[in-house]
């Protein structure tokens, strides 16, 4: 039975790949932007994950994102040291500086500085030159992408110089980072060098990272930490979404990327819905032959079932598969453009087609339930 | 699916069928008291002018619409007692369909079209496949059955058509207008065809037809007029 309807479909050739079309670019346009918006979303947290050795972020109660720059006292890391299951806790300073070029050019940097004896938190994965000439007098790194921001065209290369808060320093290395959400260079240093490159002020203290002891939870550890010191401590995890939460609530970016995937859903499913309505209605005669020669309503809303899964499938694999090498091509040619596509954006564009095809074929099946097989005499 | 009703070979029954269509002041009556017995064994036309009632007629006996009273007795079995669905399997069952404009899905070729009847009666589609390309070699287009219906003339769709009537050797033939859409000569071998095949005594056919050239083919032809029988003359039928 289902090759009659797997015929019938597939006979109209031009019907059939108008109803996929429909679905395919409601899959690419739902696709596309929600990876684009998770990849936007997956940029505000790029600092937080970019930081690998720390288990709990300890910060400001007030501090709603990672660029929130609330500072606490200069000895809060001695007193989460002293919470039971903290294996180790450092100081990690987080600013915004402006760095003066050799052409005389302000460019703005994120500032991060590391605890001075044991750099936990530096980058992980240099390019060029090594974490420990942080050591070194006026070292810095560099990530690459805000190399070439500040030196455009040049290759990489270490000893150039830039001037903070007329404090010079040089670039000892160079490393690979995640983009960031405002896309500005990244230079790490330790952690008293970087209270140099801004302008001082009372409290310096911006972070304490803190490593749990073996066996601890670290959403145990952190809230123990809250509890003794008043502080806010959240895990990678937590921080990551308390950020992301930030920029849901408080920047038009969920509204922008959402009327684009509600416009996709509502175009693919006029499309779709339309010419799966019109085919069933061009072949009201062959419905109705098939329900004279006795074939059951139920039968018949299998067929239109299948019919609408096939399509529904085929549109949504092309769909995805177009959105996914869309996404990677952009990328490839501009690698600033955030393009992340887990697989919740999958599972949510399959239900956005599922719908799609449920109101398209709900159309057909409703049509065809009140066709009278006697119909075909007429 | 469900369960066919069990059916005798007691031919067709109508007694003071009426139909109406619509309610209220719109309210058309199509078929005011019909009583009419259809022998197996027999080909019968309905023949009248347009709006006398016959397609009505036809779709009461064939089970495609509902009579408004009176009794409808099909085969042994009483229609109006029949749910939809036991209907549907009424009809899958027992009930082959020529239409006037063949209703041959243009999709399928001509030997999955006439597979179609024993696909709904729940047929393998290799087992389907096989037996309606023995029931083309039987309407003399063995050698077609691979042409999607474009392909085909007006004539071998409806041998199609028909092929696809009797696949499931049912025991009841209802052919709507079927030489309206062909030329004279092929709706003269059309006809041939029908009438061999009615001389089944297993099987009842009845034929709607404005053409007066296929009466002669007829062994009985009833006239409706105005929703009612105007005259029922048998024949001695013999192919013209």
């Amino acid at each position: 039975m289902y090759w009659i309807a797997l015929k019938m479909l597939t006979g109209d050739r031009s019907k059939y790949w108008a109803i996929i079309f429909g679905i395919t670019f409601a899959c690419v346009l739902i696709a596309e932007q929600t990876a684009m918006f998770c990849g936007i979303m997956l940029r505000t947290t790029s600092q937080i994950r970019d930081i690998h050795d720390a288990d709990i972020w300890v910060m400001n109660p007030n501090l709603r994102y990672i660029d929130d720059l609330k500072p606490i006292a200069d000895t809060a890391f001695l007193r989460v040291r002293g919470v039971n299951g903290v294996a180790w806790a450092v100081n990690l300073y987080k600013g915004a500086a402006q760095a003066q070029l050799e052409n005389g050019n302000y460019q703005s940097v994120i500032l991060l500085g590391v605890d001075d004896a044991t750099l936990v938190g530096s980058p992980r994965e240099l390019i060029l030159g090594k974490v420990g000439d942080l050591q070194l007098a006026d070292s810095v790194l560099v990530d690459e992408a805000g190399f070439h921001y500040m030196w455009p065209g040049e290759p990489l290369r270490l000893g150039k110089t830039i001037e903070m808060n007329d404090h010079r320093a040089v670039i000892v290395g160079i490393f690979k980072a995640s983009y960031t959400f405002a896309t500005q260079p990244i230079i790490y240093t330790r952690f008293d060098r970087a209270t140099l490159f801004v302008p001082a002020t009372r409290r310096s203290l911006s972070f304490v990272l803190a490593k749990c002891a073996p066996g601890e939870r670290p959403d145990v550890v952190a809230k123990r930490i809250r509890q003794q010191t008043r502080l806010q401590a959240l895990t990678q995890n937590q921080f990551s979404w308390l950020t992301m939460s930030y920029y849901l609530e408080r920047t038009g970016i969920p509204v922008n990327s959402g009327s684009t995937v509600l416009l996709g859903f509502i175009v693919g499913t006029a499309i779709a819905g339309q010419t799966f309505y019109l085919f069933t209605v061009e072949n009201l005669r062959q419905f109705g032959a098939l329900k004279a020669m006795g074939m059951s309503d139920r039968r018949i809303v299998r067929m239109i079932f299948v019919q609408a899964a096939v399509v529904g499938s085929i549109g949504y694999c092309l769909g995805v598969g177009l959105a996914t090498a869309l996404g990677l091509i952009l990328q490839a040619i501009r690698p600033i453009m955030s393009f992340f596509l887990p697989w919740q954006v999958l599972v949510l564009t399959g239900g956005a087609v599922l719908v799609i095809v449920l109101l398209s074929s709900l159309l057909s099946i409703r049509r065809l339930l009140v066709l009278e097989p006697g119909m075909v005499f007429q | 699916m469900t369960s066919c009703p069990t059916i005798s070979h007691a031919g067709i029954h109508c007694r003071d069928v009426t139909k109406d269509y619509g309610t209220g002041t719109s309210r058309v009556r199509a078929l005011q008291g019909v009583t009419i017995d259809i022998q197996p064994g027999e080909l019968t036309l309905l023949v009248g002018p347009s709006g006398c009632g016959k397609t009505t007629l036809i779709s009461i006996l064939a089970g495609t619409l509902d009579a408004t009273s009176g009794d409808v007795d099909v085969l042994g079995v009483a229609m109006n007692e029949l749910s939809k669905e036991a209907k549907s399997a009424f009809r899958a069952e027992n009930v082959g369909f020529v239409f006037q404009q063949f209703n041959l899905l243009p999709a399928l070729t001509a030997a999955e079209n006439v597979a179609v009847p024993l696909v709904i009666r729940g047929f393998s589609r290799l087992d389907a496949l096989r037996l309606a390309k023995q029931m083309l070699e039987a309407v003399g287009l063995g050698d077609r059955c691979d042409a999607r219906p474009r392909e085909l003339s007006g004539g071998q769709q409806q041998r199609v058509a028909i092929a696809r009537a009797l696949v499931h050797e049912p025991h009841l033939l209802v052919c709507d207008e079927p030489t309206s859409a062909v030329d004279a000569q092929t709706g003269h071998r059309v006809m041939e065809l029908i009438r061999e095949l009615a001389l089944n005594p297993e099987r009842v056919a009845v034929v709607v037809t404005h053409d007066a050239r296929v009466y002669g083919f007829a062994d009985r032809v009833i006239t409706l007029e105005d929703g009612r029988v105007a005259s029922d003359e048998r024949k001695h039928a013999s192919c013209p």
